[in-house]
């Protein structure tokens, strides 16, 4: 059984005040190729058991790996995006283990030669500044087959009597992006670790090789995190060696690569304060309780054997082609997002609160689709916003497009309806009645700008506000405004408001109509 | 001394899962105890001038087409598993998280 009492943290104050956290990040991409990385088996997600499985995949013998052609190319524009050096040469290696996810005994990775290294990202943080993490490598492997735990209480492994294995996964093209050590994240480091990986996200969605859903496993973060000694005032913090780190597995969200930084800081500083070593291990995330658990340890199980794969012949990626991907890659997120925020003529904060609400993408789709910026920006960071919040969905996923926030104010504007139908007709667009045109016929939302309905509603208005209307009448023009809320009421909102203000004026005080219309 | 027992013989033939007899064990053990000598010897010649050749054929960037090929189909996947449970391979138990 895996202890699952809860080891001592400290506050997070007294740790950083203490120490200094050095952060080392593992993200494995599944890439979204047609076929497996060695193989023509399909990889579509959530196939029956085994049935995306080949001869080459189940590692069967005389069966020969072949190196998909998309999979090396993904390789390539990763190591770009990143700013890495593309390898001149590389080849794949073996790296043996005895699990039996690997219907092989060894996963085909790359060891001593990746196809790419020394790179760096640029991370926004949320209050606008940019940390640049080093990148060490980005390497290609193939993503190993699913186990099922069967007779444990929770279907973990701890308990379980036997496993049952599915290979579909088994072969997946799989990207390995790994950081060099991270220093001088200080107190920030849960932040940056969450900010890196959701950079390396929007920027792996940007060069379309994945769908990075952390939620499905195509994208996984492993978070290795070490603590040592603040140096004293004035002292160079380089200098101080790294202490012994851990590394926590099974992080598949971003809020929870966060969290799992934060908790593994305190927990490691408990340690360390109270006279304890860190154990260099494998630990293990619970998103349910916010803890990590000890796991194998790493001091006694690594030895992977790591030898030159003879069935794959060594990769020279032609330069030409390099220059090539490198001049298609898309503008990067950070310089994409300074060049929309200078076209949308935003502040800086502005711009961070539509990134924070993941607007950018479906503003800029919205502006396409016919909008103004300020238009746009207004209906997805307020009204869509607050929609997406109460029902607690990604903005994204709200059931409604950038075309019909468009179309909806192409209504607002040319005066088919007012800020207050529009709103109506958003939530029956949500509601999935369709179109926002379909939703203003459906439910009767035009505004009426008919004189004679409007001057009978104005007509009820000033008999039943008689002190009001002799306001008006005595030169009180502001005191309009009263009137016109109260044929708003009358008319369910759906009157014109200036048509209805001049209505009144015309009646009460003729010579400040015009000019109100 | 031998370069490989009878012993650790026995536990990869566990391991691989092939079924020894006591006079395989002993035939198969003397076998690789010879060719295991002969890869020592080899290993003796090379010199630190001399890199490991891990591919002798002067090939480079093989690759395929992302075309999908068919696959094999789970039952004849699973016709080779000693034991299958629900589409999938039934193994002993392990040590490591998924």
């Amino acid at each position: 059984m895996t202890t699952t009492v809860a080891e001592p943290v400290r506050d997070y104050d007294e740790v950083t005040a203490a120490f200094d956290p050095v952060l080392g990040l593992e993200v494995h991409v599944e890439l979204n190729t047609a076929t497996k990385m060695f193989c023509g088996c399909t990889t579509i997600f959530g196939a029956e058991p085994n049935s995306q499985v080949c001869p080459v995949c189940l590692g069967l013998p005389g069966a020969l790996p072949v190196l998909n052609e998309i999979g090396l190319e993904s390789a390539i524009r990763i190591g770009l995006a990143l700013n890495c050096t593309i390898a001149e040469r590389c080849r794949f290696a073996r790296k043996n283990y005895f699990y039996p996810d690997m219907p092989k005994n060894f996963q085909t990775s790359q060891y001593d030669e990746p196809i790419a290294f020394d790179g760096h990202l640029d991370v926004e943080l949320d209050d606008g500044t940019t940390f640049r993490v080093p990148v060490e490598r980005a390497h290609m492997e193939e993503d190993t087959g699913k186990s099922l735990h069967v007779g444990g209480a929770t279907g973990r492994i701890h308990g379980a009597d036997y496993s049952l294995v599915d290979y579909n996964r088994a072969g997946i093209p799989l990207i390995e992006i790994v950081t060099k050590p991270v220093e001088g994240a200080g107190e920030r480091a849960p932040e940056i670790a969450r900010a890196y990986v959701s950079a390396l996200r929007d920027l792996l969605r940007g060069l379309r090789v994945s769908d990075v859903r952390m939620e499905q496993g195509s994208l996984r973060c492993d978070a290795n995190i070490s603590l040592r000694p603040k140096a004293a005032p004035g002292e160079d913090q380089s200098a101080v060696p790294f202490g012994t780190r851990s590394e926590t597995k099974n992080v598949n969200s971003l809020r929870s690569v966060e969290r799992a930084i934060r908790y593994e800081m305190t927990r490691q500083a408990d340690r360390l304060l109270s006279g304890q070593r860190v154990v260099q291990e494998t630990r293990h995330w619970h998103e349910d309780t916010g803890v990590t658990t000890s796991g194998r340890s790493k001091e006694e199980a690594e030895d992977y054997r790591y030898f030159p794969e003879p069935d794959l012949v060594p990769i020279v990626p032609d330069p030409a082609r390099v220059e090539e991907l490198r001049a298609l890659l898309p503008e990067p997120p950070g310089v994409r997002r300074k060049r929309l925020q200078a076209e949308w003529g935003i502040s800086d904060l502005e711009m961070r609160d539509v990134v924070n609400a993941r607007a950018v993408e479906l503003i800029e789709a919205t502006i396409t689709a016919g909008a103004t910026a300020a238009t746009a920006r207004k209906w997805w960071t307020q009204e869509l916003a607050r929609q997406a919040k109460t029902s607690g969905v990604e903005l994204a996923d709200l059931p409604i497009t950038p075309a019909q926030v468009a179309a909806l104010q192409a209504l607002v504007d040319a005066g088919t309806i007012n800020d207050k139908l529009a709103r109506q007709v958003l939530e029956g667009v949500l509601a999935g009645e369709g179109d926002p045109k379909d939703v203003v016929a459906a439910r009767g939302l035009k505004v009426v700008s008919d004189d004679g309905a409007l001057g009978n509603a104005v007509d009820r208005a000033i008999e039943a506000n008689p002190e009001v209307a002799e306001k008006i009448r005595g030169g009180k023009v502001a005191a309009a405004g009263a009137l016109v809320g109260s044929v708003m009421r009358d008319m369910r909102g759906q009157a014109d408001a200036a048509k209805v203000r001049s209505l009144i004026l015309a009646r009460l005080a003729p010579g400040e109509a015009d000019g109100n219309g | 001394m031998s370069a490989i027992s009878r012993e650790e013989v026995a536990h990869l033939a566990s391991l691989s899962r092939i079924d020894l007899g006591p006079a395989e064990l002993d035939t198969l053990a003397g076998q690789l105890d010879v060719i295991l000598g002969a890869v020592a010897a080899v290993q003796q010649v090379a010199g630190d001038d001399v890199p490991a050749t891990s591919h002798p054929m002067p090939l480079t960037n093989v690759t395929r087409s992302d075309t999908p090929r068919p696959s094999l189909g789970s039952a004849a996947v699973l016709a080779g598993a000693p034991e299958a449970e629900q589409g999938r391979f039934r193994v002993p138990r392990i040590l490591e998280e998924d």
